[in-house]
């Protein structure tokens, strides 16, 4: 398959499916926000959500109802505070449960990696004197085979799809992005397919410091929306909206200010019901 | 706690943690209290030390306080940006850090973190957010130093939930500086901030807090540590520099 420059709306109906383990990734930098309202507006359900940082974007897409379960390492509303619909989900089932599979930033990483090469686990040093192998199916231990350390193995995360926002492709659909990359790169390579909307479409791919380069046939799609990492930022394009995060803390306090929220947005996919 | 002229409690906290850093030492910060210390830390006597984030910026040097790990300046600012499974795996687990710098909002008297749940872990009370880089930059790093506030809802006897197992050479409060010298490597309260009184830091704590026989009051921040920090928090690059 190779990617061709499509319309958001299009790629995320033939691309994103209900019941889907779908990862929306970026590490503060380059969140898909656009493509995550998109989501919403086509009603997508019963989604099992990928991401290390789940953060504004995730308290929306949980709070509308679109999550069965949540994938992750850290969740919360960096420098401002808690993320009180997952909050909700987790303390009080609402609007439905929600099922946590949860992991270390490391865990995370090395699962996603392991994703992406193709392999059934990966390892690393690390849960060990923690609590979070009790609570959880996916960390076992392992005995190097060579010295005999213990370490922890983490199963391959392979999400159905992924998408991530980055900052150019050219007119073949290959793709660049720059910056703080986080784990961009493992999350498309781990994918069985990944959606990538851009700031921009350049007649060619001028090579940048640290760039990463995704090229056009390993994606299944590719967007041009310009602003779709807003109120997250793409270096070079935008700045993060620092306003809007801190706004986010009230709107999402209260389930009737979120719901009214959503319906203002033309976000409401008819699935959740403010009580 | 007493007011004490000058400068509040959460200046001093960040003031005696900046201190804990030695300079040219590799510190992985965490977000919040531990990375405005750190910061200080560089603009004060330690002008060498290398700021590491997990969004993989190493030797970022931003003007002014990040308000998340993510933020462009620390990439702008940054030596090399890396992505974040790398800084995981071929910087932090393969020992190049020298110090993890982490809050938390619970810790015990080994100085092991909760930044989990509240209440059970199937139906919480609270919903906290998560592990983040924590247990790894506490199994990493060759020192870990916790920087948190000195309360009753922080300091447990048992935590609700260990997230991190960290036995760290310092944890320094809003009331005061503990050090892990007592039996068993429990903490110990070595020093009080200017106003902070023994009682009150054993009120503060769900257990019985051991305290040096030879408890000293922590240095009051100096002019430069001050100044330093209130431009830092006010984003005044033009007065700090870079």
């Amino acid at each position: 398959m190779s990617a061709v420059l499509r319309p958001l709306a299009e790629a995320i109906a033939d691309h994103v499916r209900d019941g889907d383990v779908v990862a929306l990734e970026g590490f503060t930098h380059l969140i898909p926000f656009a493509a995550g309202h998109e989501l919403l507006r086509q009603g997508r359900a019963d989604l099992h959500l990928v991401r290390m940082t789940p953060d504004v974007l995730y308290d929306q897409l949980i709070g509308a109802g679109c999550a069965r379960a949540l994938t992750f390492s850290w969740g919360g509303n960096p420098g401002v505070g808690s993320l009180h619909r997952l909050r909700d989900a987790v303390e009080h089932g609402w609007p439905r449960p929600l099922e946590l599979h949860e992991h270390s930033h490391a865990g995370m990483a090395a699962r996603y990696g392991a994703g992406a090469a193709g392999l059934p686990f990966g390892v690393l040093r690390g849960y060990a004197g923690t609590d979070l192998p009790a609570v959880s199916t996916e960390v076992a231990a392992v005995a190097c085979p060579f010295t005999g350390e213990v370490l922890a193995a983490v199963p391959a995360l392979r999400p159905d799809v992924t998408v991530v926002h980055a900052q150019q492709a050219d007119r073949a659909g290959n793709v660049q992005l720059w910056g703080i990359t986080g784990v961009h790169k493992e999350a498309v390579l781990s994918a069985r397919r990944a959606v990538v909307t851009v700031e921009e479409v350049v007649d060619e791919l001028v090579p940048r410091p640290g760039g990463i380069v995704l090229p056009a046939w390993i994606l299944a799609a590719v967007c041009h929306v310009p602003g779709g990492a807003h109120p997250s930022y793409a270096q070079g394009y935008s700045e993060r909206d620092n306003d809007w995060y801190a706004a986010w803390d009230e709107i999402s306090r209260d389930r009737v200010a979120f719901s009214a929220w959503l319906a203002d947005e033309g976000l409401l996919p008819g699935v959740a019901v403010a009580t | 706690m007493t007011p004490v002229a000058g400068w509040t409690a959460a200046e001093m906290m960040a003031v005696a943690a900046a201190r804990e850093l030695r300079d040219g030492q590799v510190c992985f910060v965490g977000i919040g209290l531990p990375s405005t210390a750190a910061n200080l830390a560089r603009r004060t006597h330690a002008p060498e030390v290398v700021l590491v984030y997990e969004s993989g910026t190493i030797g970022a040097k931003p003007s002014r306080l990040p308000l998340s790990i993510g933020d462009g300046e620390l990439a702008e600012t940054a030596d090399l940006v890396v992505s974040v499974p790398e800084v995981f795996a071929y910087w932090l687990q393969a020992g190049r850090i020298d110090v993890g710098f982490l809050g938390a909002a619970q810790l015990d008297r080994l100085g092991n973190l909760n930044t989990t749940v509240i209440g059970p872990y199937d139906r919480p009370e609270v919903r906290l957010p998560g592990a983040g880089g924590a247990p790894e930059i506490a199994a990493g790093a060759h020192a870990v130093i916790v920087v948190l506030r000195h309360s009753r809802r922080a300091f447990v006897e048992v935590l609700d939930f260990v997230t991190t197992r960290a036995r760290p050479e310092v944890v320094v409060t809003d009331l005061g500086v503990l050090r892990p010298t007592g039996p068993g490597d429990e903490l110990v309260l070595h020093s009080l901030h200017p106003g902070a009184t023994v009682e009150e830091a054993r009120a503060a704590t769900g257990w019985e807090l051991l305290v040096a026989d030879d408890v000293v009051e922590t240095p009051a921040p100096s002019a430069d540590e001050l100044g330093a920090l209130r431009a830092l928090v006010a984003g005044d690059a033009a007065v700090v520099g870079s």
